[in-house]
């Protein structure tokens, strides 16, 4: 009973870290290209951080169950054919659900195969922890990679088209910086956020 | 003749008007974290553009010859990343082989292309988004990898300037790293709707 308790608490601290401390886009720069090419307005960064999330925990709970039976020299090739198989099914649930989303996200979802954050999460975690702590490392770091798409979203869109989600949120008279919408605006967008971060948030 | 200028158009489209790195975001993770020298940025460019190279063709191929025919599209995902796996391990096995030296200095970027964006964006991009036939696919990948060439060799000439400046501490290392990106890919601004 104590066990499972302790095998409880050591999953929801896994969760927190994904949150912020280890969080993939602000404090381990890795998984960028998504974080920069689908940023442009919030709907396609939600839609891709739930697809992320989705495979995330599949890809940790299905390499830590199968941490035992894989020798250490395939390990890489069959974390990635794993990834590789869940992200055709994220794929294409999106084709079937939100055909719009899928259309406008076009080749960045199968692109999630390469996604760094899912194999070093594999590599790092699942392949050396148990099934539970696995799941909530997943689950944190995609929460974390989603709440890092959203900031960044939050900011390119409200500046590129005065608003948020589609709806308008700063006055008619507002100038919009075109910028935002082009990829210069989110390599600007992430490079300043991360400056600010490290200036004020980063333990000494 | 025409294909000539055809094949042309679609190297010079995909290295400069629509480089991946700087238009399409692929390939960042490399582009930040292998861009400390001009030297070893060259290298790793030409190892990719080698991997992409190979890799499109093969996928073409694959896509067109094997999973089309049978209608098994949903293969693709699986079976694109596997061609790229193997292609980067070829070139890992010739360059242990051949360039023992480059091949210490890569040290984990070499079996890290594979998951290079660059190389399984292009195989998409030629087989879903572009839909290419055979020869302008080739041209494209092997204009992808050489626009990643170019991208990544023009951020490490910056960057071996920019050990110099005297930067806020905040900034130091990525930040700075990804505002210069940003500049750079105004720059490249000025290329758009040249090639369609």
């Amino acid at each position: 009973m104590t066990e499972a308790a302790n095998n409880q608490g050591a999953g929801l601290a896994q969760f927190v870290r994904g949150l912020w401390e280890e969080s993939p886009v602000f404090r381990q720069l890795i998984g960028m290209c998504p974080t920069l090419a689908v940023t442009a307005q919030m709907k396609p960064a939600l839609t891709m951080g739930g697809a992320v999330i989705f495979v995330l925990v599949c890809s940790n709970v299905a390499v830590s169950l199968m941490r035992k039976l894989v020798q250490a020299h395939q390990r890489l090739l069959m974390f990635t054919l794993t990834i590789a198989a869940f992200v055709t099914v994220a794929d294409y649930l999106l084709q079937a659900f939100l055909p719009e989303m899928s259309e406008k996200l076009g080749p960045y979802v199968p692109l999630i195969i390469v996604n760094c954050i899912i194999i070093g999460r594999a590599e790092a975690c699942a392949s050396r922890s148990g099934l539970w702590v696995s799941f909530w490392d997943g689950l944190g770091q995609g929460v974390g990679f989603t709440l890092g798409l959203a900031a960044l979203a939050t900011i390119r869109e409200v500046l590129a088209d005065g608003a948020w989600f589609g709806m308008r949120v700063l006055p008619a008279g507002f100038e919009k910086w075109n910028v935002m919408k082009l990829p210069a605006g989110a390599f600007l967008t992430l490079g300043i956020l991360l400056g600010l971060s490290n200036h004020f948030l980063k333990k000494k | 003749m025409d294909l000539v200028v055809q094949l042309l158009l679609v190297l010079i489209s995909v290295t400069v008007v629509n480089n991946f790195v700087l238009t399409k975001f692929l390939g960042t993770c490399p582009y930040i974290g292998v861009s400390r020298q001009v030297g070893m940025a060259f290298g790793m460019g030409c190892a990719v553009t080698f991997v992409t190279t190979l890799s499109g063709t093969m996928c073409w191929l694959i896509h067109h010859e094997v999973l089309a025919p049978l209608n098994m599209p949903y293969l693709k995902g699986i079976s694109f990343i596997m061609v790229i796996a193997a292609m980067v391990q070829l070139v890992e096995m010739y360059l242990k082989k051949f360039f023992r030296a480059l091949y210490e200095a890569f040290g984990i970027y070499l079996p890290l292309i594979t998951t290079n964006c660059v190389v399984l964006g292009v195989c998409l991009f030629v087989v879903d988004v572009w839909k290419y036939a055979f020869l302008p696919g080739v041209a494209a990948s092997f204009g992808a990898g050489l626009g990643f060439t170019l991208a990544i060799c023009i951020m490490a000439g910056i960057r071996e300037n920019l050990e110099w400046a005297d930067l806020p501490a905040a900034l130091r290392g990525a930040p700075i790293t990804l505002i210069t990106a940003g500049i750079l890919t105004l720059a490249f601004m000025g290329f758009s709707g040249m090639i369609k």
